[in-house]
């Protein structure tokens, strides 16, 4: 004797959110079985483990057939194949794009290629996020990129349009299309302390001050493609004109008095701060002028790791002592009377302070 | 030429790619109506086209309109290659020929294909204009409207109940066609939908123009089903109620529908009805038709003696006659005393109403609840069973060689309905007989089925008997002296529907009669089995139940006339034992009548399904249920004596819990009080089961009748012993939920407007060869058990809930297999005002089987000693389950105005805003809403054909996106004719076949309903604003 078929057809949908969320991080039925016994609902509700079974048989159904819903969220609210609660079709949306920040973490700053997608299982294998899990999150990434690819506008507003996603998410995303974009480096053995989260602050902070779409509302009427995406040319250009902060003798001397008068006293680092300075200084400044080169944005956060976190840290900065000494350290070039770069300094220093403080940790 | 047909072709949407080389689709749209074809223009290269097209004008008889589809067919353009066909799409116009229904169906429709299923949807307007014809000898009948739903529609008054219509028609079936060997998969399918919509159109123009014969305007109760018989044809049937009725105006029709949860819970009804008894509240009678008395006592000669004892209020009996059998049985005419002397009273009724009633061929009624007053007295169930043989209707003219047309059935199957007509005709006459002999002029919750197998087919009827108030009956009685007859009528009204319509004295089966435990002047039964909804009026103790009787019959294949022969032997059997199971679970939950009954038999190649479902109550004008008492059958026996006793314990103990958990307390204190003539040692009933089902073992059960003391249920053999296991065993719901086969839960009044309506479908394949009886009846039961716990547990988010009109269809698809199909809604409704006590699992599983014998006493004394102590320790768990699993997540449904006004926007814009949320229950009725208008009938016919099983998920993944389809487009329906709900809605077939092994299946569904617009009790006024501007809005696209 045996189930030859069942089913269960809701006219309204229905889903249970825990068993969506295995689903989607990849159980076999078998499994999910497992979990939800372990989770306790036959505990909670007198029922056999047969009756789980084909419960989430159910709902596994269910879901494989939405997912090509999901693929284009749009159609999930005008299909007319599953009669889904608005409420309950943002649920489905968000959790199907939500993914793992250390399989994130794996992939990010890569090239969302299929040469990516075969190592998916050393990706799996060494995050624990099951490989079905992984493609589905990788097969998000790649979606979501190539939409947003061709569009015009800020990139954060269109994934939110386009996915139906929140905010939160939707800024994620945008990290996560810049970073493989413009493939930044984050593989790197020293680069592993840095969380998905804190990339993505940087991505934000990349993307809404040295793009083209973040100089200005009237450049979005330029016929550009990807202003969100691509870092402004003219701007990394004019980087290099910040190399007179440290080829220029006079300038980096001023430049340090008027740091260390400012400083001293207020933090036990200073006689650090004070011997480093050169080497720091020199650091952020040749970081500014090689952006023009594709290799050297690659390496944009290896560098900042190599040229200032680590020296810093090896000097056991605290953070508030990264923070003071930035600021003063930005502040104090506007008093230099010959350096006439100002609004590209601040632009540049803006950026570059808000990614060492969101950095500077174990 | 008296209608003009307009259809236009807006867009398309998500349709799939059909050039793999661009990734696009060139669509363009054919429209076809009768023998006209439009074609639209080709749109290149979009998957979301822009047609915007002409309207295409189609110039048409009205007898067209009301048979034919508009069939829209979506293509592929191709400049090389034959073009592609996409998908169809088949609307319904009918609709649109009613005045009061919808006057314009546009909307999204999915593009349908046989074999892949949804394929992107299209935007489609459509009208109808008519023409006013006053040709007398129409063939068409347009303007007649049809409701699904077995009551009185909201917002309508019945002027007049004409009665019983019927008809059928035949055509050969597509699918074995000798053309179908040589054409595709979809061809066939697509023949067979188109036919089958065709036959039912004529069906439904047939009935209707039978109802203007008859002076009426309406069917209520339309019932239409199909018999695939495989090579012997194809028949649609349908029956129904004419009536004539009369819409409200709207403003008082907001006041005589109140919200069901409103109703006041002293009336121990559900709430639906009190809309409508205010509806009645004016008049209702019932016109005249021809007389045919019919006098007869069906006898227990054309049925085994176990029948009689058993059945103290339900007349069952199973003709079973093959084709070799068809003289009428000796039953038919024998007999007839019995309803003929009746007391005066009775008497005087009767022939008041037989006047009218007799002069109508069959005087019943599709109708499952009825306006206060209507029905006077229930007799109790009857029903009717025969085996036919189908290849005896071979007709030569139907042979292979005939080319295929598909319009040919009119011409060439003219005498083939006549043999389906004269086997209904046999079955209807048994009925009445039936009816008759229970003291009962007329049968109500009246239904009709078929269940083939092979070339054999059995054909069901049955229904409620019951006497029906006279000035209903009467001729031209208006208004004027209804009220006084109402005070000629000797019961009071809420309990006078119990009341015995036989004589007393000469009663056609044993029953122990009692006098009314509310009038305490009329004689009740103890037991009362109907097949209609609970009436508004009858006050009940306590909360209903389902109870369900299951049972498996093994049968030795055979062919032909043996077969038939051997299948009409067993049905007494089966029906006798799903009575008994019935009757000791009712006993068993301490409850005394059955609402809603229905009992199907389904036949395999080797072997019987019988599945009886319906809603247990404790009426409380009937006496209370007996308890039960054992004894052994061999006294001395020490073991045996212990062991009884263990039994017994157990026993009490469950009916205790179930008195509890069911809330049945009734006012016994009050009865002794009254005290009046109830006949103290009430007669007892016995229901004898045999060791062995020898001769003279049944022989001694007639003699033993009526002289124990106890209901009997004796037992020693493995058989019995499994009864009295499955009877403990059977679970009740978990806290927190009900379930009811009704249409409401007697005993739950507050609903509150979350509803989820299901299907499920479940397959058992039964490897094990050499089964017993036993052994699939266990399976059965298991697998009808186990469903409700799935059901139970998957809807654990919304309680508390009622599962309400829950209904099992069973079939034998193969030789090897079992499949139930359910349908039912999730109703929620409110607890805390509710005070419901948890529910509690009956017993644990008995000790040790085998030895004893079990006896069931009457004894009232006995097991309300026993209730007292159990209760207590029970709340405190079941309540911290209730609270740990309830988060609501039922559709929080939009109301109408939202909903509507955004498909309106979708409709007119592609891409813009989402889907109306639509609305669909098997009840006539949505909890919170009032129905504020009946757009028509829905009645759908799919197919779906895959050869690809395994990429598609199995038979399981087949199946499950099948239905959602089929929902989908039921409710594309609904929301194009401007609805947002689909009431009375019903899965009549589902006809799985698979070849798993070729990667193949294939399935067909049939589903009806009533597509309605509902708005909230609350906001009715704004909503019915909106209403009109939405009209207007699409009058302008």
């Amino acid at each position: 004797m045996a189930v030859e078929l069942d089913v269960f057809v809701g006219n309204t949908t229905i889903m249970d959110e825990e068993v969506y969320q295995l689903w989607l991080d990849g159980y076999t039925v078998n499994d999910a079985v497992r979990a939800r016994m372990e989770g306790g609902v036959l505990d909670e509700f007198d029922a056999t483990a047969d009756v789980l079974l084909s419960d989430t048989m159910d709902q596994y159904r269910t879901f494989q057939m939405c997912e090509r819903l999901l693929h284009s969220p749009a159609k999930l609210a005008n299909q007319l194949l599953f009669q889904i609660p608005p409420h309950r079709q943002t649920m489905l949306i968000e959790r199907y794009y939500a993914f793992d920040d250390v399989f994130v973490r794996e992939v990010l700053g890569k090239k969302l290629s299929k040469g990516t997608k075969k190592d998916l299982d050393d990706i799996s294998a060494k995050t624990g996020v099951t490989l079905k899990s992984c493609r589905r999150q990788f097969d998000n990434f790649k979606r979501i990129f190539k939409v947003v690819e061709e569009l015009k506008g800020p990139l954060v507003e269109n994934i939110r349009q386009h996915f139906l996603l929140s905010d939160k998410l939707a800024r994620d995303y945008a990290a996560i299309v810049f970073f493989a974009n413009n493939r930044f480096e984050t593989g790197k053995k020293k680069l592993q302390y840095i969380t998905f989260q804190d990339f993505a602050f940087c991505a934000g902070q990349l993307i809404n001050n040295w793009t083209v779409g973040a100089v200005g509302e009237g450049l979005w009427l330029l016929p550009l493609a990807n202003m969100d995406v691509d870092l402004d040319k003219e701007f990394l250009q004019e980087l290099k004109e910040l190399k007179v902060l440290i080829t220029d003798k006079d300038l980096l001397d001023q430049h340090k008095s008027l740091v260390c008068t400012a400083l001293r006293g207020k933090t036990k680092a200073f006689n650090e701060m004070e011997a480093n300075f050169k080497n720091l200084s020199r650091g952020l400044v040749n970081i500014a002028t090689k952006l023009t080169n594709t290799k050297d944005v690659r390496d944009f956060f290896i560098d900042l790791v190599e040229k200032f976190i680590e020296p810093c840290r090896s000097d056991r900065w605290t953070a508030a002592d990264v923070k003071l000494y930035l600021t003063h350290y930005t502040n104090s070039a506007h008093i230099l009377d010959t350096f006439k770069h100002q609004v590209v300094w601040d632009r540049y220093m803006g950026v570059i302070k808000s990614c060492i403080f969101k950095m500077y940790h174990d | 030429m008296p209608g003009k047909l307009k259809a236009k072709i807006v867009a398309g949407r998500h349709l799939p790619v059909m050039d793999r080389a661009s990734d696009l689709t060139d669509a363009f749209v054919e429209v076809k109506f009768g023998n006209t074809t439009f074609k639209t223009d080709v749109c290149p290269k979009s998957l979301n086209p822009q047609w915007n097209s002409e309207w295409f004008k189609f110039e048409v008889d009205d007898e067209d309109l009301q048979d034919e589809p508009l069939q829209i067919t979506v293509l592929d353009h191709d400049t090389y290659s034959a073009n592609d066909a996409i998908g169809k799409v088949y609307i319904d116009i009918d609709p649109l020929l009613c005045t009061e229904a919808a006057s314009i169906i546009s909307g999204w429709f999915p593009i349908y294909d046989t074999i892949h299923g949804i394929r992107g949807e299209i935007n489609v307007l459509v009208k109808v204009e008519l023409f006013n014809d006053l040709n007398r000898f129409r063939q068409s009948s347009c303007g007649v409207k049809f409701f699904c739903t077995t009551s009185i529609p909201y917002s309508y008054r019945a002027v007049m109940v004409h009665g019983f219509v019927e008809e059928l028609v035949v055509n050969e079936d597509p699918e074995y066609q000798w053309i179908d060997r040589i054409r595709t998969p979809r061809a066939s399918n697509e023949a067979r939908q188109r036919l089958i919509s065709l036959m039912s159109g004529e069906l439904q123009r047939k009935i209707g123009l039978k109802v203007l014969e008859m002076g009426g305007n309406a069917v209520v109760g339309y019932l239409q089903c199909f018999d695939l018989e495989g090579e012997s044809g194809l028949v649609v049937r349908a029956i129904g109620t004419a009536c004539t009725l009369e819409k409200f105006s709207s403003g008082s029709a907001s006041i005589t529908c109140p919200h069901p949860s409103t109703a006041p819970p002293s009336n121990a009804c559900n709430s639906p009805k009190d809309g409508k008894e205010l509806v009645f509240g004016e008049e209702l009678p019932l016109s005249s038709g021809p007389p045919t008395p019919f006098r007869a006592l069906p006898s227990s000669s054309s049925s085994p003696p176990p029948f009689s004892p058993s059945k103290p209020c339900s007349r069952q009996s199973s003709s079973s006659d093959t084709d070799l059998s068809l003289t009428p049985k000796t039953g038919m005419g024998s007999g007839g005393s019995a309803g003929k002397e009746a007391g005066p009273l009775k008497t005087l009724l009767r022939q008041q109403t037989q006047t009218t009633l007799e002069q109508r061929e069959f005087p019943f009624f599709t109708l499952t609840s009825f306006p206060p007053g209507f029905l006077v007295h229930v007799g109790g169930v009857v029903s009717a069973r025969s085996v036919k043989l189908l290849d005896r209707i071979h007709n030569p003219a139907l042979g292979n060689a005939r080319s295929y047309k598909l319009l040919d059935w009119n011409s060439v199957t003219a005498d083939e309905p006549e043999t389906r007509d004269a086997w209904w005709e046999e079955i209807r006459q048994e009925i009445k007989s039936h009816a008759k002999a229970l003291g009962c002029h007329a049968v109500v919750g009246y239904s009709e089925n078929t269940s083939i197998c092979e070339e054999v087919c059995i054909l069901s009827a049955s229904g409620t008997a019951a006497i029906l108030n006279p000035r209903y009956m009467r001729e031209g009685c208006l208004d004027v002296g209804s009220i006084d007859h109402r005070f000629d009528d000797p019961s009071p009204p809420n309990c006078g529907f119990c009341h015995i319509p036989y004589d007393e004295l000469n009663m056609p089966f044993p029953a122990q009669l009692a006098y009314c435990y509310q009038c305490r002047r009329q004689k009740v039964p103890d037991v009362l089995f109907t097949t209609i909804d609970l009436p508004a009026e009858a006050a009940v103790t306590g909360k209903g139940c389902l109870i369900q009787a299951r049972l498996c019959r093994l049968k030795k294949k055979a062919q032909g006339e043996v077969n038939a022969t051997a299948i009409s032997n067993l049905l007494p059997f089966m029906e006798y034992e799903l009575h008994t199971q019935l009757m000791n679970k009712l006993k068993l939950r301490s409850m005394n009548a059955l609402f809603g009954l229905h009992i199907q038999i389904s036949v395999g190649e080797n072997m019987l399904l019988g599945l009886a479902s319906a809603t247990g109550v404790y009426l409380t004008a009937l006496p209370a249920p007996g308890g039960i008492q054992i004894a052994g059958k061999t006294p001395g026996d020490l073991n045996n004596e212990q062991h009884v006793a263990a039994i017994q314990k157990r026993i009490n103990d469950a009916i205790a819990k179930n008195k509890e958990l069911y809330q049945i307390n009734p006012p016994e204190l009050t009865d002794e009080g009254v005290g009046s003539p109830i006949p103290e040692p009430r007669q007892r009933s016995r229901i004898f089961r045999s060791h062995s089902e020898s001769s003279d073992e049944l022989s001694e059960l007639d003699l033993s009748h009526g002289k124990k003391d106890a209901f009997v249920l004796e037992i020693d053999d493995t058989d019995a012993v499994e009864d009295i296991h499955s009877l403990l065993t059977d679970a009740p719901p978990p806290a927190g939920f009900h379930s009811c086969s009704t249409e409401t839960m007697p005993g739950i009044y507050n609903w509150t407007s979350g509803i989820q309506m299901f299907t499920s479908v479940r397959v058992l394949r039964l490897n094990n060869t050499n089964l017993t009886n036993q052994g699939l009846n266990k399976i059965f039961t298991d697998l009808c058990e186990n469903l409700l716990k799935s059901f139970y547990f998957k809807l654990r988010s919304t309680v508390p809930c009622c599962l309400c009109h829950l209904n099992f269809t069973v079939a034998v698809p193969e030789e090897e297999l079992v499949q139930v199909s359910v349908t039912a809604v999730a109703m929620t409704f409110d607890k805390d005002q509710n005070q419901e006590k948890p529910p509690e699992k009956a017993t644990t599983k008995g000790g040790s089987e085998t030895e004893d014998q079990l006896q069931f006493p009457l004894e009232l004394s006995a097991d309300s000693s026993s209730t007292s102590p159990q209760p207590s320790k029970i709340s405190g768990v079941a309540e911290n389950t209730i609270v740990s699993t309830r988060v609501s997540s039922l559709e929080h449904c939009s109301p109408l105005p939202e909903g509507r006004s955004r498909s309106l926007c979708s409709s007119r814009s592609f891409g813009v805003g989402s889907v109306t949320m639509v609305k669909m229950t098997p009840l006539s009725f949505l909890p919170g809403t009032r129905i504020i208008k009946y757009l028509g009938i829905i009645n759908m016919f799919f197919i779906r054909e895959t050869t690809s099983l395994r990429e598609e998920g199995g038979v399981s993944g087949f199946l499950h996106s099948f239905i959602a389809e089929v929902f989908a487009m039921v409710r594309a329906h609904v929301a194009a004719l401007g609805g947002n709900a689909v009431v009375s809605y019903s899965m009549k077939d589902c006809v799985l076949m698979e070849n798993p092994n070729k990667n193949q299946a294939q399935c067909l569904i049939n589903v009806s309903g009533d597509a309605v617009i509902c708005v909230r009790e609350t906001d009715q006024e704004q909503t019915t604003n909106t209403g009109q501007t939405c009209g207007t809005i699409d009058g302008a696209t």
